[in-house]
């Protein structure tokens, strides 16, 4: 009966299934199992960036390894441009809330006044510089009073200790410390840094406590010495500011080079401006003139033509040229002397610079000669220094040139130079005729030049520029007392469109001491408005202090008496155009 | 014997995963200390450029001069009041 009764419920019990009803589960199951294994294949092995992303952003962290931008030192190593970390504090004006209170505990600890507080903020937008740089505390202050919308960064700021003095060789950097004028910019590639990174395994209190890979190594930006001496560009800096503004001129500058290496020791313009405060500073006030500028030079040329003579046999130091009555008439133009002489040796042709004396030399050549010469002495090509936007001034090939072009490139008129140049051509002089190529940034050792001319030349020329400071000639205010001084003066008309008019470049460039150069340097007045505009008068004091002081700094040994510095009488002053 | 032997590792295995343990918690701890050096490094090298940029600024030429002139009087002889010695003549 229980069997029977089994059966029968085992018989009733067991349901009448659709006959592929087992078939299409186990399928069913198959095919989610399988769907199941794919996606887990999937994330697995295919496209599994994002988890794995995921799970190391729990534990590791990729972080900026920062680089600074190297520093610029002087010739000392002295710093005259620095990076250093600051804060930024930075604001979204629409999404700051704070309470009057609040922002005026703000302006207290940002140093600022409520009222300029507020008008930062008033600007509305988007973002905006609430103030930078800040100190690092400060910007903690800031941060510590919380308020929203109110942020902080750090971003590297660059200093410029040596201000309005370095400022026009060292230019200054832009945003994110990139270079933009002056040697910050020619030497991007070597002064910037590139921030690295790495990736790291942080702890739960946020402590890197593992290395796993570098991904990009830092590069540290590089130091770079420049051949500035900073207590002679101090130096040049002062007087030069002291010329202009007692001739009331337009601007001046000054360079100096080292004989012995071609290095420039000090390069200054005025005006100027300071690197670390640049609101006021105007294009006018950021033009590094000695570099970037042209000028007719004038009679600072006037040695360069005659060491061409010399050189080619034409003349000789004694040689005599008739400057008689003073003018000179080549087709129908006039050259003139500022102050009639008669007949005048080639040397007193340079010390009383006189113009028809040498144009008469200088027609005395083929114009190829000339060129050739003043091509050489680096004339017509810019000097290399490396600056930005360093100008090669102008020389006309010589075949384009007419006689009268050549007679007022005699005296520096028709060709245009910039002022590191003139003061590299009078290396030649300084040197046995070697013109040696010049530096900003430092030198090791002497540097061997190019031979331009004869070293009876250069020695000949030399005897005659040290004429022009003596009583007699046209520069007596550039005698130093102590030291031989050798060097000539220039006054040149400005050209303005295509005439002549009544304003003028006066120069001084020279070396000392003269029995064996160590310094050449050259001294540029633009349009001096002061009653006096000679290059003798203007430029050639300016050209003493400098170098007086200059080689008392350094330590040259005398070689003159003390008493050397003989001033011809009030009122005989030898004047000179051109 | 095999068993023996087996326990043996076996000791030795946990041994081993221990000491893995301590020494990797100790090149971890040291491994912050490192870091926490580095970045001391680094803000001393910050100070350091900060304190060149204020040496190069109490140095300033200009300063000193006006200090040379103003506070200790100092001024350049007049040519008349320089005697210049001869080295070479005794």
């Amino acid at each position: 009966m229980k069997s029977m009764r089994a059966t029968h419920f085992r018989a009733t019990a067991t349901p009448k299934f659709p006959r592929l009803r087992a078939p299409l589960v186990f399928g069913g199951l198959l095919v989610l199992l399988v769907g199941l294994l794919g996606r887990s294949l999937y994330l697995q092995r295919i496209d599994n960036a994002f988890l794995q992303e995921q799970g190391s952003s729990r534990y590791s962290r990729e972080i900026d390894v920062p680089a600074h931008r190297g520093r610029i030192v002087d010739r000392f190593g002295d710093p005259l441009a620095i990076s250093t970390p600051v804060k930024a504090v930075w604001a979204w004006p629409d999404q700051v809330v704070a309470t009057p209170d609040q922002l005026r505990a703000l302006a207290a600890a940002l140093e600022m006044t409520p009222a300029a507080l507020n008008q930062k903020l008033a600007q509305g937008g988007d973002f905006v510089y609430v103030k930078k740089p800040v100190a690092p505390e400060v910007a903690d202050r800031a941060a510590a009073l919380k308020i929203k919308g109110v942020h902080d960064e750090t971003e590297y700021w660059r200093y410029y200790p040596g201000g309005e003095v370095m400022s026009h060789i060292v230019g200054f950097t832009g945003d994110h410390d990139v270079g933009q004028e002056g040697l910050e910019l020619a030497q991007q590639s070597w002064l910037g840094g590139k921030q690295g990174s790495r990736r790291v395994i942080i702890n739960r209190r946020g402590e890197i406590v593992e290395d796993v890979k570098s991904i990009r190594a830092p590069q540290e930006g590089r130091d770079l010495a420049l051949s500035i001496d900073s207590r002679l560009q101090y130096l040049a800096f002062r007087e030069i500011r002291a010329a202009v503004e007692a001739n009331k001129a337009r601007a001046g500058a000054a360079v100096m080079l080292d004989v012995k290496t071609g290095e420039v020791l000090a390069l200054v313009n005025w005006p100027s401006y300071n690197p670390n405060n640049r609101i006021r500073a105007t294009r006018d006030k950021m033009r590094n003139r000695a570099l970037i500028d042209t000028f007719e030079p004038g009679s600072t040329l006037k040695p360069f033509t005659i060491a061409a003579a010399l050189d080619a046999g034409k003349v000789r130091p004694s040689s005599i040229i008739d400057t008689a009555p003073g003018t000179l008439t080549i087709g129908r133009a006039t050259i003139h002397d500022a102050h009639r002489e008669g007949a005048l040796t080639v040397e007193q042709v340079i010390q009383k610079s006189s113009n028809v004396g040498a144009a008469k030399i200088a027609l005395s050549l083929p114009a190829e000669t000339m060129w050739q010469t003043l091509s050489a002495t680096g004339f017509g090509a810019a000097p290399m220094t490396g600056f930005p936007g360093e100008v090669s001034g102008r020389l006309r090939p010589a075949k384009s040139w007419r006689p009268i072009e050549q007679a007022t490139m005699a005296y520096g008129h028709g060709i245009s130079v910039n002022l590191v140049q003139l003061a590299r051509a009078y290396t030649v002089f300084a040197t046995d005729g070697e013109l040696k190529p010049v530096s900003l940034l430092k030198v090791d050792g002497a540097i061997a030049g190019r031979p331009v001319i004869s070293a009876d030349t250069a020695r000949a020329v030399r005897r005659m520029l040290e004429m022009v400071v003596l009583p007699g000639g046209t520069a007596p205010k550039a005698q130093v007392a102590g030291y031989r001084v050798a060097g000539k003066t220039g006054t040149a008309h400005k050209l303005e469109g295509h005439s002549y008019v009544d304003k003028y470049v006066s120069s001084f460039v020279g070396f000392a001491p003269a029995s064996n150069p160590r310094l050449v340097i050259a001294v540029m007045i633009d349009e001096p408005a002061g009653g006096q505009y000679y290059g003798g008068a203007v430029a050639a004091p300016v050209f003493s202090s400098i170098m007086g002081a200059a080689l008392r700094l350094l330590g040259v040994p005398l070689d003159a008496p003390i008493d050397n510095v003989v001033l011809p009488p009030d009122g005989t002053d030898l004047r000179e155009e051109t | 014997m095999i068993t023996r032997i087996n326990l043996l590792l076996l000791a030795a295995l946990v041994v081993c995963a221990l000491s893995l343990v301590t020494s990797r918690h100790h090149a971890r701890k040291l491994f912050v200390d490192l870091e926490r050096e580095q970045t001391l490094s680094r803000a001393y090298e910050v100070e350091f450029g900060q304190l060149q940029i204020e040496q190069s600024t109490w140095a300033m030429p200009a300063r000193i001069e006006k200090i040379g002139r103003e506070q200790l009087h100092m001024q350049l002889p007049a040519t008349g009041r320089i005697e210049v010695l001869d080295r070479d003549r005794r």
